[in-house]
């Protein structure tokens, strides 16, 4: 294999709240940058790309928003990329990026990815009927709600773990000072006790809708050595999709996410996930989707995922802590949501975690998915260089 | 690091109205078979599938989503997407090859420009705070682009008409054109503007269309087409989106993308000018003089499939190799008003 | 073969943008009859105000008063106006550079002919009836000498901080021809699939390319009102362009012969009742409410008989 190494250099987001009415567009977006750049300690010039990913663009009313923020993205005169693969989006737009370091065409490349979903409504532009079909969406609660009643089915795993799951994410996010909600007191109970949505999913169970940004600087092999305190290395990556329905499709488990995982533990030469993981930031808007893809990405066998969260493995201070920093159950500005995993995942390996830091975490998961489960985006992050 | 060539490519013809869904799937299922069939691939032997399309062409979210049936996307695929032309895909698809972590990629773009009024729906490609809301459209833009080159003296009106009757003779060789023919500069000149100083002639027809191009890494393209276009240079730019702040007669993200991918010596140039006025931008930008050839495809003065359009100049260009009509080759695709975003490849045989 | 389904959709959304100081202020400006514009890294005063230099990409701040009067850079004209543009007949746009700025605004100057608009000529701003903070405060540009008409004073008040942009666009939906014959059996009360000439599966509704293989689905199958629910979820929750009350049991039939389950509407009973497996019928709307929709079917309702077992559809979730 021809591929250079790559590197996250830095990171930066901004604070995740329901409605960012303090800024515009492009403010949002430097929130993030701005913070990145600081984080990588690098100027305008050390830039030599751009690449920017969000969800669809009738989130906030603007064709291609890549072309107006140009100025504000520091992508003027320099190579700009825009990236769309539904939820995933985040995540893929990150692979981009790398792609460009480890092709050797770039030293520096700066990511992006954002949402700002108060300019408009996410259910509504989700549920948008085309003629002729019937009216039965309801947004993307409704859609992944039949598929986590099938996994409970399929697996036998009992109620309460969905609640656990949202309980032990808000308290995460409770120590991200950037997260949008912060529910240090919340539990399993109040959990349960909260309003029943989409049946079997309940209110405290699903994401908030946020506007927010996130930004990452990706480097080459002489970048990464120079940062202090050591770059997150990128060890492997990988991308898969799957039709959004076909006869026959596994919807709980579906196989684009396992051909995926086993890419990228391949790559990563990593064969038992749940020994070799110290940390996971895992895309889940919905609670019960923790259980369901540490099956899928091979942490555990199918149908046993939710006895790991069960045992409170999945906590900080478990045997794998997934979602840390409190993950999409605590803050979701849909196209960054799954760059926040990748950035999250490169912040617990160069121990720039903070409050919600994983002790001597050396190799770090970050995952996305979208559209109906069918986009899958992952990579390994790791303290040092791959073969190490 | 490896060289990537294109091996094959296919489009749909480019028609004013076809009766398909905005997911692209009618245009893309036969020109899929077309292009694999040629280059003696399966779907299997694809590393990589890249995209180029835009919900607002098809009026709704995730439209792109769709077209991956049109793959037979199961096993899963290793595929990507990106909400521009499809240039923009391969550019993506190119890194992935080069890298080493494919051999061979499938790139593809489409349009169905009319589901929408296009020039309506491109204006809010425009900055949303302080000029989108006026809903200033495509062609509105390009027609003060074009008067400021007038008014400098840098082209005149039948410079523009000689453009588009070239454009159209060269057309007439071409099955997937959808205006074609000859006309007399004279004649185009009688006609009466639609957006003066713009007559119909100086602005690409709206289209629907798709496009696809085989991308494989040069060792592998040997044993898929007989002639590879090897890509010895793919760069791109963007501009300042601020129309009142730079100078619209210039292209200096075209002019840079087409200096870092080395230009030079090139036998033929097919352009993405979807306006007369903008040919001649490029023209400058790229340093083509008159022994260039351009655009001997008609260009997409005469068949503009959005967010397919710019892979097709690619997979036009590639063509002239192909045929071994010529060995060195530029392709250009842009994005954005007013040529805001601009890629430059060339391609040898 | 007849011509493929297709019917207008709409999409229309009130876009609610905040502005940030560097745009709010510029709005605020525009709400009071003032144009404001900022200084660049390189000197140029920009106007509209840009919040990041386009030469250093740093943040500009340092705001610069400029006039409602400037000169016409370049200019297009528009012999039909669109939905939503300036004025309703017809009018140039125009890049103008105001007095005071060094970079050119876009806006629409009325002069009725393109005879009386010209590169060079000087224009004015022509506030509108009402300003709220918006670039459409400017009404449009009108020649420099023509006479003022009485508009009202700018408003004041608190600094704006958001603006509304309504987008409203309309496109044709089209179906495929696949689909256009399962929508026009719908119309006659028929339900039919059709199978993928490569991997023999029933598609219901019919795909123009199989997802698995990538070709239409072409041998027509006709398949029974009845069927099987395999999982669903309960729906509680109100939303913006909900069509139907919550709540309502959202799920996946998966009919008798087909190998592949749609979502539709389970009623007829308590939706604690409705279950994994649980048989279902379908129940028609009256005749004359038919049209080429899924929509004829009301809703799903059980039929009572025994629920199938888990193994049966374990390969459909």
């Amino acid at each position: 294999m021809a591929k250079k190494l790559a590197a996250v250099l830095g990171t930066g987001q901004t604070h995740h709240r329901a409605k960012r009415t303090d800024v515009s567009m492009p403010g949002l977006l430097r929130e993030a940058i701005d913070r990145a750049m600081a984080d990588a300690q690098v100027g305008w010039p050390d830039i030599d790309a751009v690449v920017l990913g969000k969800a669809p663009d009738l989130f906030e009313g603007v064709m291609m928003p890549e072309l107006f923020l140009a100025d504000a993205l520091g992508a003027t005169g320099k190579p700009l990329l825009r990236v769309h693969t539904a939820g995933s989006v985040g995540g893929s737009t990150a692979l981009v990026a790398t792609s460009l370091v480890q092709a050797g065409v770039h030293r520096r490349v700066l990511t992006v990815a954002f949402e700002k979903q108060s300019e408009s409504n996410a259910m509504w532009a989700l549920s948008i009927m085309p003629p002729f079909q019937m009216p039965v969406g309801a947004g993307a609660g409704g859609y992944f709600a039949p598929h986590v009643r099938s996994y409970i089915r399929r697996s036998g795993a009992p109620e309460h773990i969905g609640s656990m799951v949202a309980a032990k994410d808000r308290r995460n996010g409770a120590l991200n000072p950037f997260a949008h909600l912060r529910q240090h007191d919340i539990t399993v109970e109040s959990v349960q006790a909260s309003a029943m949505l989409w049946d079997p999913i309940r209110y405290d169970e699903t994401c908030p809708s946020s506007d927010g940004a996130c930004a990452m600087v990706i480097g080459d092999e002489r970048a990464g050595e120079a940062v202090p305190g050591g770059a997150a290395w990128i060890h492997a990556t990988a991308m898969r999709t799957e039709p959004t329905t076909f006869a026959g499709r596994d919807q709980v488990n579906p196989q684009a996410g396992r051909d995926a995982a086993a890419a990228l533990w391949r790559e990563a030469g990593i064969t038992d996930p749940l020994s070799e993981v110290d940390a996971a930031e895992i895309y889940v808007p919905f609670s019960w989707f923790e259980p369901m893809w540490l099956e899928n990405l091979g942490f555990t066998p199918e149908g046993e995922g939710w006895k790991v969260t069960e045992a409170g493995e999945t906590a900080l201070g478990g045997r794998l802590p997934v979602n840390p920093s409190g993950g999409v159950l605590s803050s979701n500005p849909i196209g960054a949501s799954g760059m926040l995993r990748f950035s999250e995942a490169a912040k617990q390996v160069m121990g720039r975690a903070g409050d919600y830091q994983v002790d001597g975490a050396r190799v770090a998961l970050g995952h996305a998915y979208g559209g109906g489960s069918q986009y899958f985006a992952m990579w390994v992050v790791g303290s040092a260089k791959p073969g190490r | 690091m490896r060289d990537v060539a294109v091996a094959g490519f296919a489009q749909a013809p480019n028609v004013r109205h076809t009766t398909g869904t905005t997911n692209g799937v009618e245009m893309l299922v036969p020109i899929f078979a077309e292009v694999l069939t040629r280059t003696g691939l399966s779907k299997k032997d694809i590393g990589f599938f890249c995209s180029g399309s835009s919900d607002y062409l098809a009026g709704r979210a995730f439209s792109f989503i769709s077209a991956v049936d049109a793959i037979g996307a199961f096993p899963p695929i290793h595929e990507s997407h990106v909400e521009m032309d499809a240039a923009w895909a391969l550019y993506e698809a190119w890194l992935k090859i080069r890298t080493g972590e494919v051999d061979t990629a499938l790139v593809y773009g489409f349009g169905k420009s009319s589901a929408g009024q296009l020039r309506r729906v491109l204006a809010l490609q425009l900055d949303p705070y302080t000029v989108a809301p006026l809903w200033p459209d495509s062609i509105g833009i390009a027609g003060l682009q074009a008067r400021l080159g007038l008014d400098a003296g840098l082209w005149t009106e039948k410079d523009l008409a000689e453009v588009a009757a070239r454009s159209r003779a060269d057309a007439a060789r071409n099955p997937y054109a959808q205006v074609s023919g000859t006309v007399e500069v004279s004649e185009l000149l009688t006609e009466p503007y639609v957006a003066d100083p713009l007559r119909a002639h100086d602005i690409a027809p709206v289209s629907d269309g798709a496009s696809v191009v085989i991308l494989a890494s040069a060792d592998r393209a040997k044993d898929l087409v007989e002639r590879p276009a090897v890509i010895t240079g793919i760069e791109h730019r963007v501009d300042s989106p601020v129309l009142g702040a730079r100078d619209l007669t210039r292209a200096p993200s075209a002019e840079n993308a087409g200096k870092a991918a080395e230009t030079h010596d090139v036998e033929v140039a097919e352009l993405h000018a979807p306006f007369t006025h903008q040919e001649l931008i490029l023209r400058t930008a790229l340093d083509l003089d008159h022994r260039v050839r351009i655009n001997p495809s008609g260009g997409v003065l005469t068949g503009n499939p959005m967010f397919a359009a710019g892979l097709a100049r690619i997979g036009e260009a590639a063509t002239r190799i192909f045929t071994g009509e010529a060995h060195r080759v530029l392709a250009h695709a842009t994005s954005g008003p007013a040529l805001q975003q601009n890629l430059v490849a060339v391609l040898e045989g | 073969m007849s011509t493929p389904l297709s019917a207008p959709l709409d999409i229309g959304f009130d876009y609610s943008r905040s502005l940030g100081p560097v745009l709010g202020r510029f709005a605020t400006g525009l709400r009071e009859h003032r144009i404001e514009g900022v200084r660049g890294s390189d000197g140029r005063v920009h106007v509209p105000p840009v919040e990041y230099d386009p030469v250093t990409a740093q943040p500009l701040t340092d705001f610069v008063p400029v006039g409602d009067k400037g000169v016409v850079v370049s200019w297009s004209w528009v012999a039909a106006p669109l939905e939503g543009q300036p004025l309703a007949h017809p009018f140039a746009w125009a890049l103008i550079r105001l007095d005071g700025a060094d970079t050119a605004l876009l806006h629409a100057v009325d002069v009725g002919t393109p005879d009386a608009i010209h590169t060079g000529m000087r224009v004015r701003v022509r506030w509108a009836e009402e300003t709220v903070g918006h670039i459409q405060d400017i009404a449009c540009f009108v020649p420099i000498d023509t006479p003022a008409t009485a508009a009202r004073p700018g408003a004041t008040g608190d600094p704006v901080g958001m603006m509304v942009a309504p987008v409203h666009l309309h496109y044709q939906h089209s179906a495929s021809p696949e689909e256009s014959r399962y929508l026009r059996a719908l119309a006659e009360g028929r339900l039919i699939g059709q199978r993928c000439p490569a991997c023999d599966k029933v598609y219901i509704p019919p795909r123009g390319a199989c997802p698995t293989d990538g070709v239409p689905t072409a041998e027509e199958v006709e398949l029974p009102d009845t069927g099987i629910v395999t999982t669903f979820c309960i729906v509680n929750v109100p939303f913006l362009g909900q069509r139907i009350k919550p709540p309502y049991v959202a799920a996946y039939i998966l009919l008798d012969g087909a190998d592949i389950a749609f979502l539709h509407l389970v009623l007829g009973c308590d939706v604690d009742r409705v279950r994994m497996g649980m048989r279902v019928r379908a129940a028609w709307k009256p005749r004359d409410e038919w049209w080429t929709s899924l929509e004829n079917i009301d809703h799903f309702e059980p039929t009572g008989e025994p629920d199938a077992p888990f193994e049966s559809f374990a390969h459909h979730l």
